[in-house]
């Protein structure tokens, strides 16, 4: 049932906008890595030990104990979902990309367990037999590792986690062994590009101990304004400090965005005015559009919105459209790979039946 | 060729890195090169190749114990070159080199010991290695004001403990 939901729907609840500072932070996820005792990491696994692995998992989630504080917990193998399918889990941050692209098991061997409200997903024999993740809108990455630290304790109860009392969780990469625990949060930051500070603000964070990157694209030059920043650093820290020191250093970058906001707003009025609301326009109007250039408008309208310069648009709405303006939602909705330029329109026609109807003003 | 980075200055600087596994030529500019390096040693930023380069090159030949055979895992039987083929360790048991996957470890979280989640039936043992380390404390005090009695005490309370551990 959910799985069903999950890979239709475009919208997943870490879209939400009743989350705090959603107006920078539109997402908040905590990753613990974890490996079974006695048994080598994925890319080493023999099939039968990687079905043992699969197996072990899911009767773990479905301990009453689990259940009870997460739900019913559905485990679906990779092989049982379409290529489209898998897509949409990718689009939806609900599994990595590398999941579906690596070979080192066979989607036979790879398994997803999903709760229905899509807030904790474990990833099966991905680098690491497995991942286990909650994302969380706005900005709750101390919520979201909590939550994980909960879903792990559960799950310890049946697996053998494998675990060095020097250097903790093992894990197949070195770069996550420790803790195991990434945290990390999706940022928007526009004013900060437009006024040429992200790259500096940045490079500061890295020295912080945080690794950002662009969600799309390379480096500062972000299509949609999109970063992702996380913890370099896995062993050596407890996890409180992990995601303590990655949610205040996110929340000196809340401030650092909605100065430039409100500095936009003071010295360029009108420019930021047209830019959002041409963005807009374009948006409610046009019959093509690619990939990168929906991505750039929408996050002018974000910004616009944020700022109240737009009214009436969710912006949920708006992160709904950066799963609904990929291509394998369109190929999801059509039924069938499409020609780049029947995508084009398709991904217009998408865009103008989400925001064409709202009945929103400018602001003025 | 243009260099990669600036796309200003034609690249001189030619070498593979590898980043999540996959392998990438990197076609630097010398001031391009430069400053990757500089980026690289002034923070832990992961790059594989350098860690790696690190992990097996002469460098740390200090830290390792000079009777160290190539890296290989009993149990799964990952070489290093392996290792240094994907970045990516066979099974638990590798983490067992520890002597020769420390100066990496610290390369990579500047620290090769974990503060952080103890699982419940570990947390005995885990007790255990706190004790050896604030004993060891105790010892180099110890040994620093000479009161070389308590040091050799303290010596055999490590050694009995240390034999407990994995
Ligand atoms: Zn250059
Ligand atoms: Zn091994």
């Amino acid at each position: 049932m959910s799985f069903k939901e999950a890979v239709q729907n475009p919208y997943s609840p870490w879209m939400d906008d009743a989350a705090p500072e959603t107006d920078v932070v539109i997402s908040s996820r905590a990753r613990l890595a974890r490996s079974l005792a006695d048994f080598p990491f994925p890319h080493h696994l023999s099939p039968d030990k990687a079905e043992r692995v699969i197996q072990r998992v899911a009767l773990a989630v479905r301990e009453t104990e689990f259940s009870a504080r997460f739900g019913d917990t559905e485990m679906v193998r990779l092989a049982e979902l379409t290529p489209v399918e898998r897509g949409m889990l990718v689009e939806k941050h609900l599994i990595s990309p590398d999941f579906v692209m690596r070979n080192h098991a066979s989607y036979q061997y790879k398994g997803l367990a999903l709760t229905a409200d899509e807030r904790l997903s474990i990833m099966v024999n991905e680098e690491d037999h497995l991942r286990i993740q909650c994302l969380y809108p706005g900005l709750q990455v101390t919520a979201a590792a909590r939550d994980a630290d909960e879903a792990d304790t559960l799950l310890e109860e049946t697996l053998d986690f494998a675990f060095s009392d020097r250097i903790g969780y093992l894990t197949a990469c070195p770069t996550n062994v420790g803790t195991g625990l990434r945290a990390s949060v999706m940022l928007h930051l526009p004013a900060l590009v437009l006024l040429g500070r992200v790259k500096d603000i940045l490079t500061a964070a890295s020295r912080l101990g945080l690794t950002v990157r662009g969600l799309f694209g390379e480096g500062t030059e972000s299509v949609g304004h999109l970063f992702q920043m996380s913890n370099q650093v896995t062993l050596g820290m407890s996890e409180n400090d992990i995601a303590k020191n990655l949610d205040s250093i996110t929340r000196q970058i809340i401030e650092q965005e909605r100065a430039a906001r409100e500095q936009l707003r003071e010295q360029m009025p009108v420019v930021l005015r047209d830019r959002v609301s041409r963005a807009f326009g374009i948006l409610r109007h046009a019959y093509v559009l690619s990939t990168d250039e929906a991505m750039r408008l929408l996050s002018d309208v974000r910004l616009g919105v944020g700022m109240g310069l737009i009214k009436g648009v969710a912006p949920r709405l708006l992160s709904e459209l950066m799963v609904k303006t990929r291509s394998t939602y369109l190929a999801k909705m059509s039924g069938r790979q499409l020609s780049p330029p029947e995508r084009g329109e398709l991904r217009a026609r998408v865009v103008r039946q989400a925001l064409g109807n709202i009945s929103a003003d400018d602001g003025e | 060729m243009i260099c990669e980075r600036c796309k200003q200055q034609p690249a001189s600087v030619h070498y593979t890195e590898i980043i999540n596994n996959q392998k990438r030529q990197m076609h630097l500019c010398e001031a391009c090169a430069k400053e990757a390096q500089k980026a690289f040693e002034a923070g832990p930023t992961l790059n594989l190749k350098h860690f790696l380069a690190g992990l097996m090159g002469p460098a740390i030949a200090q830290e390792t114990p000079t009777d160290a055979r190539p890296f290989r895992c009993e149990s799964c039987g990952l070489t290093e070159e392996m290792f240094g083929k994907y970045g990516l360790l066979g099974c638990g048991e590798c983490y067992r080199n520890y002597e020769r996957l420390a100066p990496l470890l610290r390369r990579i979280h500047g620290s090769t010991r974990h503060t952080g989640k103890v699982p419940q039936r570990s947390r005995k043992k885990y007790r255990w290695v706190q004790e050896v380390e604030r004993l060891r404390a105790e010892l180099q005090e110890a040994v620093e004001k000479e009161k070389f009695e308590r040091a050799a005490e303290l010596r055999d309370e490590i050694r009995a403990l240390e034999s407990r551990l994995t």
